[in-house]
């Protein structure tokens, strides 16, 4: 689990904004990352992989992994620690590859 | 602070790519020598990696992450009132080199909108480039790495610095390298508990950094560093000697439960649920190896970076390179770096002569030689044993492609010749990361079972698109009587 320190706590609560993470509505900061935010609400993974279907969670927080991929507000293949969150973002586990609309 | 909306016939005499200290310190001398420069960097705020969230982190309080970090705030001001062109949020993916300089394509994202999230591609034009893309962290190959509940110590430390966010419950942080003991130091300035630091550094690692140790005692590092060191020591469990690290999740569970490792001869299993790994870090080289740069494997290092002379330049004209990206040297030198860059570029651009590059050199030169003192000490010491860099069995290489060790080398003694041959066998390398956390293992592995040195096995061919686009993006690119002529051509 991760969580706030409390020296940060209190810069945190002046910029709040409400997302929702699989369904569930969870407070952050308007300065997180998206993968900032998923660890904060407590979970560790996001994605589950194309190859194997096995779960992963952000892994470098730099962009570089790619292990992060999820899905934001409809859109696929996002990497959750290269994007901000914003009020009303809704993000969801992403399964597998992503699908390929027509 | 924020980008001027881009247009089509944005046209610079310096692109500077990378906000971290090189970048910022390059694009700031370039426009004291008159150049008109951009500045592009994927973040949302500049820092770089080491100064990540400078100018936003929520953990005010200087003392936790230390004098060190706040530091990159002097580089911010100066920055900004020297009339770069910034563009952050901005990823470089292609850049076409011409007659007249290099074509750059580009896309922007994550805005504040929904519709942000739709990636939309840019062009701009510039006469000479900077790189300066940084390190990333090591690849860390051992079980179980996958796992969540497994990051890097970096990742910890960018959730630290930019969000304040630090683990909680069992902890524990795996690898060797300063950047392990800097963070074990700002999570017990923050109250946050480790139960250990596995150190990985091998006992006669000391032996052999040992004939540096001279130069290592007239560094900077040495005063600060022995204190950090100490504070550390205090406070936390510390085992040495580790080998065999495997993190385990239970019952087919993919989430990490345990971690399995070897200590003093005798195996030790414990319960957590954090676990930082890191073994130094590497140069970013997937841009400067696209773009046909010359690199070469550092024994000392035991990594690949890109081959450049005491400015920085490369093999390709009007290429530049600064900061760790250009080799790792660390946030200090690499703003030196930066500026000594900048004054090659207005030089190949013709700015200044020669004897003005000498002149604007000269103490940058001598301030990167004194922020390097010691640096072969740190190197011999940190560097990781063979055990951690070249896995077998079922340890996973390849994260995207879930390609293990063992199937790596088979396919070795089955007659693949090296790297690039690897893809097209086993896909190893050619998920979304492009390689970035397998190549250097993949290298090694091969090397090993061909008995041959990283040098002669060489690394996977990098090319344009350098991180992953959506043909959407591509499409977006702004149209130009070429690009139209090109199609209409087709169409007859």
């Amino acid at each position: 689990m991760f969580k706030r320190i409390d020296a940060a706590l209190r810069t945190a609560a002046a910029a709040e904004v409400t997302i929702q993470i699989d369904g569930i509505s969870h407070v952050c900061s308007a300065n997180d990352s998206v993968a900032a935010a998923i660890f904060n609400s407590g979970a560790t993974a996001c994605r589950d992989t194309p190859v194997s279907g096995t779960a992963r969670g952000p892994f470098c927080m730099m962009g570089v992994c790619y292990d992060c991929l999820v899905c934001i507000d409809g859109q696929p293949n996002q990497q959750a620690c290269m994007t901000r969150v914003r009020d009303g973002m809704r993000i969801q586990r992403q399964t597998g590859a992503r699908e390929v609309q027509a | 602070m924020n980008a001027a909306p881009p247009d089509t016939d944005s046209t610079y005499d310096l692109l500077v790519i990378g906000a971290g200290p090189a970048g910022l310190a390059a694009a700031t001398q370039a426009r004291a020598l008159g150049l008109r420069t951009a500045l592009i960097d994927e973040q949302p705020a500049p820092g770089g990696q080491i100064y990540r969230a400078i100018s936003s982190t929520p953990v005010s309080d200087p003392k936790i992450l230390g004098q060190d970090y706040w530091h990159g705030q002097s580089l911010l001001k100066p920055f900004f009132e020297s009339g770069t062109q910034y563009l952050p949020n901005s990823t470089v993916w292609s850049i076409n080199a011409g007659q007249d300089g290099f074509e750059v394509a580009y896309s922007t994202r994550r805005g504040a909108s929904a519709a942000a999230l739709e990636c939309q591609a840019h062009l701009l034009q510039c006469k000479h480039l900077i790189l300066a893309t940084g390190a990333q962290e090591r690849p860390f190959p051992i079980p179980g790495w996958t796992l969540p509940g497994v990051i890097t110590a970096g990742a910890a430390q960018i959730l630290l610095k930019t969000s304040g966010v630090a683990p909680e419950g069992t902890t524990v942080l795996a690898g060797g390298g300063p950047l392990l003991y800097l963070l074990a130091w700002q999570y017990l300035n923050a109250g946050v508990k480790l139960h250990a630091i596995l150190e990985t550094t091998p006992k006669n690692q000391w032996r052999k950094a040992f004939p540096h140790a001279w130069s290592f005692l007239r560094s900077p590092y040495l005063g600060k560093g022995l204190k950090l060191l100490r504070e550390v020591r205090h406070a936390t469990t510390i085992v040495r000697g580790v080998t065999d690290l495997a993190a385990l999740s239970s019952d087919g569970a993919a989430q990490l439960k345990q971690l399995k490792y070897k200590a003093q001869g005798k195996e030790h299993v414990i319960s957590l649920d954090q676990l930082l790994l890191h073994q130094g870090v590497i140069p970013n080289t997937n841009l400067s190896r696209a773009l046909g740069v010359d690199h070469q494997w550092s024994d000392r290092q035991a990594c690949w970076e890109p081959i450049v002379d005491e400015w920085g330049a490369t093999n390709v004209p009007h290429v530049t390179m600064a900061g760790d990206g250009a080799g790792s040297a660390g946030a200090l030198a690499a703003e030196h770096r930066g500026r000594i860059a900048a004054v090659h570029a207005a030089t190949a651009l013709g700015h200044i002569d020669v004897a003005k590059r000498d002149r604007e050199g000269t103490p940058h030169h001598m301030a990167l030689s004194k922020a390097t003192r010691g640096r072969e000490f740190f190197e011999e010491l940190y560097r990781p044993p063979q055990w951690l860099r070249s896995p077998v069995g079922d340890t996973i290489v390849c994260r995207c492609e879930e390609v293990t060790a063992e199937q790596i080398r088979q396919t070795v003694r089955i007659g693949c010749q090296g790297p690039n041959q690897m893809k097209a066998f086993m896909r190893c390398g050619m998920g979304p990361c492009q390689g970035r956390f397998c190549g250097l293992t993949v290298t090694e592995i091969v090397a090993q079972e061909q008995d041959r040195h990283p040098a002669d096995v060489g690394y996977y061919r990098v090319r344009f698109p350098t991180k992953p686009v959506t043909l959407g993006e591509v499409a977006s690119l702004p149209q130009t009587q070429a690009s139209r002529d090109a199609v209409i051509r087709f169409k007859k």
